[in-house]
């Protein structure tokens, strides 16, 4: 069995995997990247539309272009990319963590390293996690797979097709399913409002005249080798009113309900999850409860910008490089998600050092504001023009915002949404 | 209380996309064939409903097909947003593409397609 | 034109065990599945249990040879290689009227000689099963019961069958029989036929129809539905034992089963209905699911679920299961009505019928030769770091892990469709991948590109389970 030391271990080569290594790299670290696929770009390399680096690059690229960039980068530094390598388990060791990695080429390998980065990004919830009932048939695709299948493998998953959710992969799908020859019958939402971004309901829905059912459910998948027709039902108040369901004649279903950080190799490795992201629960250095093991990107909470994963990733190779360096927090104070806020990352401020928070709202508004309370002392508002939960939020703290505030080691930060 | 226009209904609606609070606009027409848009909260609304209007334009991202078996497509978009009419037309020429690998990203696949001063452009260094 | 000594319809796990009784002796025999691969019927979804012997009475056959089946099963796990476990079962009463079925359970699972059945207190129900409802009063435990993965067990038993000389066909559909002077010859709906001097039927949800195609007794199979759902195996609500409710008349409850596996099972539902095909689940079916799993287990969580699915039990009139030879139509062997215990009792049922094969005038004289073991397919999941890294080097594929949530490697995957399984719920059911808490979303294209280049078939030939669930429309 090969063994191999580092001083940091990333697990995930997209979006999060690599800006992370860059940062630790840039700190003078040495880095290892561990990806399971046969190339560095995570889910990038399938969202071959554009809409990608305006924060980031303030220029407008497809996702394989957004990876490139990054791609070219890390092969630039001296970081070691183990590529069709798979993490299978993260154990403590003596002097920090040890990674298993299983790879046709590798056998098996034990990275031994001070610290560990977990960026494995999400997986999509697919029908069993929303419950539809019905047959099962073949043709039920979640939205991912069926853009994986189109734009790398290059086969047309079905000809007829209702899609499920309106998140933006399913918005882009309806696009792409369009563009490929096929027909998108209907995108239907269970909530009352889209959850995907407006831009993409005009120029992926509207464009080509998809119908977006709003507050409707498919109550029902039949078929019986493949399948033939979906039942939609309208929802009545929040109540299924069976009475108006309808049927729609297709052969596919594709599922855009959402996504659940892909954290089951945190879990067996101690990581204490947040329940309302799915992600670890984190400092304000974006350390889990676990010494040396810190994440960022998807894998910590389902960002809907790239550009934000990035970001948050270059912050947390370098806060990891500060705790390779000794540099711990002196303080911390607990962040808490208060009215109208669905959660807040990290849940941890260091006074000494205020940063970024994400978070994401329960309630759609426009013309809102963010409230940041300590001990209920308001110490920032800032406006946002528009809320809404599928779109995620963040404010900058600032030294001065908290220069005046006396912090004791049982103080709270709060965030609303008013 | 000033005396409010009557254009009668609308001649197109459409939602603004240069913001997040996303504006449902209505297009009218007034006596001098001039557009007018009511809905708009900011004037990037009005911005936004003209060139809607007169020159509809989109980014066009797809694939085209490479010879190698371990990356049988290549992602391609177009350099600048295309307008409407052109994208069946170019989706389809797209299609019918054959790519030789190696190909670096920015490489013009499709120059100047129909005098629009759009290229198509490979998205990804593929096969190096 | 082909002729065997005997021909085994259905490759359920009825037919499977008795193909493999057959394969231990000198005669032909073949075994003829409708569907795309073995085990693809009623025998796929099922509670996977066996059961500890008390639930009926011995004067039904079906409890003699669920009683006779459950001790097979240790010796058939060190032969077969499928994933089996003595559990053992609880039966949890939650109200002091419920102790008086207890007992009457207790009484007859004593009678029927359920080795180590037992009466529990309140005390010993949570030293056996912790997260039990604290209002459980009581309880009978049957330390004989178990868990297997049943469409593994068929697998096994029909690769342990053709390793010993039995031919399986499938996608054969049987559609006519013509007596022969001996015997009969049995043609496909898609044309091909064969010729048996001896036919057993076990075709489960359709004997009814086979019977009668050969002229012998008419009978009818009502199916009976029973829905589950699937959870992680990272769920807080995973018994040590296999839990049932006090029993209905109709069935005997919903149930949460600990899967061989490791994941947890609730349910099933039992209804009546008319469609041999309705597998279809319904959302109020489902939620009597979760009401009734809680009842026994609080922590039994909506957000566990990673799926839901039914399965169709094959019953008749009489309630018990229905092997005998026929009277009606010579050399024609009925095995019908197998619903629960049919799994438990199946290994019995392979002896019993090949007695009745006798009974009807077959020669059977014993091979010397017969092995009864199947290869072991090593699984990187239950390999520690040092024999995975042996593993890689023998066998780079190995190395490849294909399906991350149930950590199933490319090798265990090629594995399968070598032996057979060419269809996404083939390689599934045998290799699992695709079987946890994504249900495919990242692997699935991974295992239709490897079927297609280990078969050969093109990308519209690939299916979930055969003809017309054809996975992809095309090509860009």
């Amino acid at each position: 069995m090969k063994e191999l030391e580092y001083d940091v271990v990333v697990i995930g080569g997209g979006g999060a995997g690599m800006s992370a290594a860059l940062s630790v790299r840039e700190q003078g670290f040495s880095c290892a990247v561990v990806e399971r696929e046969a190339h560095l770009g995570g889910i990038l390399l399938q969202c071959i539309h554009n809409g990608f680096g305006l924060q980031e690059f303030k220029k407008e690229f497809t996702g394989p272009e957004y990876a490139d960039e990054f791609i070219q980068k890390v092969r630039a530094e001296e970081i070691d990319v183990y590529e069709r390598t798979t993490v299978m388990s993260l154990t403590p060791s003596d002097d920090g963590h040890e990674s298993y990695c299983y790879s046709p080429e590798n056998g098996v390998m034990r990275l031994t390293s001070r610290a560990v980065i977990l960026a494995m990004g999400c997986r999509e919830r697919n029908r069993g996690n929303i419950r539809i009932p019905g047959t099962r048939p073949a043709g039920v695709y979640t939205a991912g797979l069926a853009q994986r299948l189109v734009n790398i493998e290059g086969y047309i998953p079905g000809k007829d097709v209702v899609i499920i959710g309106s998140g933006d992969i399913g918005l882009i799908m309806a696009r792409r399913m369009t563009w490929v020859g096929s027909r998108v019958h209907a995108v239907v939402e269970i909530q009352p409002y889209p959850s995907g971004l407006t831009r993409n309901i005009v120029q992926c829905l509207n464009d080509f005249e998809i119908p977006l059912y709003l507050s409707h459910v498919i109550s029902r998948i039949e078929g019986h080798d493949r399948v033939e027709r979906v039942e939609i039902t309208p929802l009545v108040d929040g109540i299924p009113d069976t009475d108006q369901s309808f049927y729609v004649e297709c052969d596919t279903v594709l599922l855009s309900v959402g996504l659940i950080p892909e954290n089951e190799l945190s879990k067996a490795a101690g990581v204490e999850l947040n329940p309302q992201t799915g992600g670890a629960l984190v400092d304000s250095t974006m350390m889990s409860n676990v010494p040396g093991i810190f994440a960022c990107g998807n894998v910590l909470h389902v960002h809907d910008l790239v550009d934000f994963v990035s970001e948050e990733a270059r912050r947390t190779g370098a806060y990891v490089a500060k705790y390779l360096r000794g540099q711990r927090p002196k303080r911390e104070v607990r962040i808490k998600a208060g009215a109208n806020v669905r959660y807040v990352t990290p849940t941890r401020l260091n006074p000494a050092e205020p940063d970024k928070l994400y978070m994401r709202s329960l309630v759609v508004k426009n013309h809102a504001e963010v409230e940041i309370k300590l001990d209920s002392n308001v110490i920032k508002k800032t406006r946002k023009t528009h809320v809404q939960p599928s779109e995620m939020l963040s404010v900058k703290l600032k030294k001065k915002d908290i220069e005046d505030v006396r912090f004791t080691d049982d103080s709270v930060l709060e965030v609303n949404i008013r | 209380m000033s005396a409010r226009k009557d254009y009668g209904e609308p001649i197109r609606e459409m939602i603004c996309i240069s913001c997040p609070i996303g504006c449902h606009l209505q297009l009218f027409k007034d006596e001098n064939e001039e557009l007018v848009v009511k809905g708009n909260r900011c004037p990037r609304g009005k911005e936004y409903a003209q060139e809607e209007f007169y020159a509809p334009k989109r980014v066009v991202t797809a694939t085209a097909a490479t010879a190698d078996p371990d990356a049988p497509r290549l992602p391609v978009r177009t350099d600048k947003p295309l307008p409407k009419e052109h994208i069946n037309d170019l989706i389809s020429e797209v299609y019918a593409l054959e790519v030789k690998l190696p190909v670096d990203r920015g490489a013009v696949l499709i120059e100047n397609y129909r005098d629009t001063g759009v290229n198509l452009v490979s998205s990804l260094t593929l096969g190096k | 034109m082909q002729h065997v000594d005997v021909a085994v319809i259905g490759a359920g796990v009825s037919g499977a065990s008795i193909a493999r009784n057959l394969s231990a002796y000198q005669i032909d025999t073949v075994l003829l599945e409708k569907e795309t691969d073995v085990s693809f019927g009623v025998s796929k979804a099922n509670s996977g249990i066996v059961h500890g012997g008390f639930h009926h009475s011995t004067k039904h056959l079906k409890a003699r040879l669920e009683i006779q089946g459950n001790v097979m099963f240790d010796r058939l796990a060190r032969e077969l290689d499928f994933p089996f476990k003595r559990s053992g079962i609880l039966v949890v009463a939650l109200k002091s009227e419920d102790m008086k079925y207890i007992d009457h359970l207790y009484t007859q699972g004593q009678e029927n000689g359920a080795i180590g059945i037992e009466l529990c207190s309140r005390d010993r129900m949570f030293e056996l099963e912790p997260k039990l409802n604290p209002d459980t009063v009581g309880g009978l435990h049957a330390p004989s019961g178990g868990i297997l993965e049943p469409y593994r067990f068929v697998f096994s038993m029909v690769e342990s069958a053709q390793k010993n000389g039995v031919e399986l066909m499938t996608d054969f559909e049987v559609s006519k029989a013509e007596p022969l002077s001996t015997g009969y010859r049995i043609h496909a709906a898609d044309g091909r036929s064969i010729e048996a001097d001896y036919v057993v039927n076990a075709a489960g949800l359709y004997a009814d129809r086979i019977s009668a195609i050969f002229g012998a007794e008419k009978f009818e199979i009502h199916p009976r539905k029973g829905e589950y759902y699937l959870l992680d195996r990272q769920t807080k609500a995973s018994p040590e034992k296999v839990l049932f409710p006090v029993p209905t008349k109709v069935s005997k409850g919903m149930l949460v089963i600990p899967t061989a596996e490791g994941t947890v099972l609730v349910g099933p539902t039992a209804q009546e209905i008319d469609d041999k095909e309705d597998v279809a689940t319904s959302a109020e079916e489902l939620d009597h699911i979760f009401d009734a799993a809680r009842k026994m287990m609080p922590v039994v969580s909506q957000n566990d679920v990673i799926t839901s699915f039914a399965g169709l039990r094959p019953t008749m009139e009489s309630g018990d299961f229905y092997i005998d030879v026929s009277d009606e139509a010579p050399n024609f062997i009925q095995v019908a009505g197998i619903q629960s215990p049919g799994l438990t009792a199946s290994p019995a049922v392979g002896e019993y019928v090949k007695n009745l094969l006798k009974k009807a005038g077959a020669t059977l004289t014993e091979k010397s030769d017969w092995d009864p073991f199947v290869s072991k397919v090593p699984r990187i999941r239950d390999a520690g770091p040092f024999d995975a890294d042996q593993l890689v080097q023998q066998r780079a594929e190995y190395g490849n892990v294909v399906c991350r949530c149930e950590e199933i490697s490319e090798a265990e995957i090629i594995e399968a469709i070598r032996r057979g399984h060419t269809t996404l719920d083939g390689v599934k059911y045998f290799t699992r991948a695709g079987m946890g808490r994504c249900q495919g979303g990242f692997c699935s294209y991974k295992i239709m590109k490897i079927i297609m280049r280990e078969t050969g078939l093109s990308h519209e030939q690939i299916t979930k389970r055969g003809a017309g669930s054809e996975l992809l429309m095309g090509t860009l």
